[in-house]
């Protein structure tokens, strides 16, 4: 009898406790991230192939030639930089750098073969042959200038903060940052400085491995901001404008280059005269405003840093 | 190939050292919770036998990406509020690991001939008795090597919480791509990490699988 007494509610107990678990689970399949990539791409910029190109002691080019596309490492989570909408259709600014660069190399940028490589993975991508090119917010830097070619930079970016549209609390910038939450991508540049920076606290510091997980937990309220380089932020921002903003007092310099083989200096040579000409032509102005410009912020091609 | 570690060492000491505190609390609240589960699925009480069943094919069958997403995005949507990242990723292991040791505790269970309980019963006593003084104590015996096996997974699980605001061990090859430092170099140095880590559970075995040998 006693035993049954227990049992019984026991039995209660877990039935309460797996009510709630379902009560979790339901909505989650539409949850994990990305709810606020919904937008679909729209027409690419149409460039021009150049003919008869041919990079002299380049094994990239001649490996790209001979397979007759390039193949370009890219991102795909990031609005109108680096994009894939439920098609399967890619845009974004990162994107019409990469095709302008095919088109210049001679190569039809339609053909290109997009791989979606993770930040962690750039330079093993790079230097194992796997990609020919990586155009999707890299920054140079010494260091990674040890491993990959840096041909660039096609621009230049600054961290930032992406807030919840009525919230005012962080209009102050980095300076505000103290006691709020901020989330960004795992082991990032971005969320580094905070932490060495000490902006806030190190409890209200949460990383997560994509931005858009980042900007899902922001619309939750489950952080005040999310940071990154301002290009990536104004993207999303542009996707839901009536519900987020960008602070707009950039912290930070960003210079984003094209990242090919270490050795081959024939090809970053290339790429550097194919982004001196659209910077020149008038190109470069018009893919901006094709796509990162329609947040309504104006951009002008940075100088080049050959070497 | 050493400099890649000793000049990371900042990150490689926290990774860890969050990879260690993650098992070995989710460790001790998965086995407490499985074993709850695997008397659950042997109790004479069939709502409670359906509880146990229903959590088990539950949760085996979900992918732990996915518990972890249910924890980390599917609650936020549901504006539920819950505690700090690292006891949502404890809670995600443990509501995961706990679904494989509760069928290893059951197997265990199984192997106990039911003429035991049957006498245990005989002499009087309860199920939570015959459960606890009878069948668990003599279960425990053959489950030391499948149930080692489960925390190994457990360790190397542990890494999945990199992806969820938790920056251990598996986060460390994120924060090294964006220093520049060499990503083979980086695996290999974690390889090693897991390693020494899985070590001290082998011996752990060896010696359970002893004391509790039957001369």
């Amino acid at each position: 009898m006693r035993m049954r007494h227990l049992a019984a509610t026991v039995g209660v107990a877990a039935l309460a406790l797996t009510a709630v678990a379902c009560g979790k689970e339901e909505p989650a399949a539409g949850g994990g991230g990305g709810s606020t990539a919904s937008d679909s791409c729209g027409d690419l910029h149409k460039f021009t192939t150049a003919a008869d190109v041919n990079v002299a002691g380049s094994p990239t080019f001649t490996k790209a030639k001979t397979r007759g596309n390039l193949v370009v490492g890219v991102k795909a989570d990031q609005p109108n930089l680096g994009y894939k909408d439920a098609d399967g259709k890619r845009c974004g600014f990162d994107i019409e750098v990469a095709r302008m660069v095919s088109a210049g190399l001679g190569l039809d940028p339609d053909k290109i073969e997009y791989k979606e490589i993770p930040s962690a993975n750039r330079e093993t991508a790079i230097a194992g042959g796997e990609i020919d090119y990586y155009v999707g917010t890299y920054s140079i830097t010494d260091k990674r200038k040890a491993l990959v070619g840096f041909a660039g930079p096609y621009f230049v970016a600054g961290q930032d903060l992406l807030v919840r549209k009525d919230d005012t609390s962080l209009d102050a910038g980095k300076e505000a940052l103290k006691g709020k939450k901020v989330c960004s991508a795992t082991g990032s540049t971005p969320i580094q400085r905070v932490k060495d920076e000490q902006l806030t606290e190190a409890s209200n510091i949460s990383e997560f491995k994509t931005y858009s997980e980042c900007v899902s937990q922001l619309l939750d309220n489950k952080t005040d901001a999310v940071t990154t380089d301002d290009a990536i932020l104004k993207g999303y921002a542009a996707t839901a404008p009536d519900q987020l903003r960008v602070v707009g007092k950039p912290f930070s310099t960003e210079k984003y280059g094209i990242g090919v083989p270490l050795a081959d200096k024939a090809i970053r040579d290339q790429v550097n005269t194919i982004l001196e000409k659209s910077a020149t032509d008038g190109t470069w102005k018009a893919i901006y405003d094709e796509t990162l410009g329609k947040s309504g912020s104006p951009g002008t091609p940075p100088p080049l840093e050959k070497y | 190939m050493l400099s890649v570690l000793t000049d990371n060492w900042d990150l490689f000491r926290d990774g860890f050292w969050l990879t260690i505190r993650l098992f070995l609390v989710s460790a001790v609240l998965s086995l407490v919770l499985g074993t709850i589960l695997g008397a659950f699925r042997v109790s004479p009480v069939p709502a409670l036998r359906a509880v146990g069943t229903g959590y088990v094919n539950t949760l085996r069958n979900t992918p732990l990406t996915l518990v972890f997403a249910f924890l980390f995005f599917g609650a936020a949507k549901m504006q539920l509020a819950l505690p700090s990242p690292f006891w949502t990723g404890v809670g995600a292991l443990t509501i995961y690991t706990s679904a494989f040791v509760c069928e290893v505790v059951r197997s265990g269970i199984n192997t106990i001939s039911p003429g035991q309980s049957e006498a245990a019963r005989a002499v009087g006593m309860t199920f939570i008795q015959v459960l606890t003084l009878i069948v668990l104590p003599q279960a425990f015996r053959a489950i030391v090597p499948p149930l080692s096996s489960v925390f190994i997974a457990l360790l190397k699980n542990t890494t999945i919480a990199a992806g969820f605001s938790l920056a251990e061990a598996g986060a460390i090859p994120a924060a090294m791509s964006e220093r520049g430092e060499n990503q083979l170099i980086t695996l290999v140095w974690i390889t090693i990490g897991f390693l020494i880590l899985i070590v001290p559970l082998i011996f752990l075995q060896r010696w359970a699988e002893r004391r509790t040998a039957v001369a």
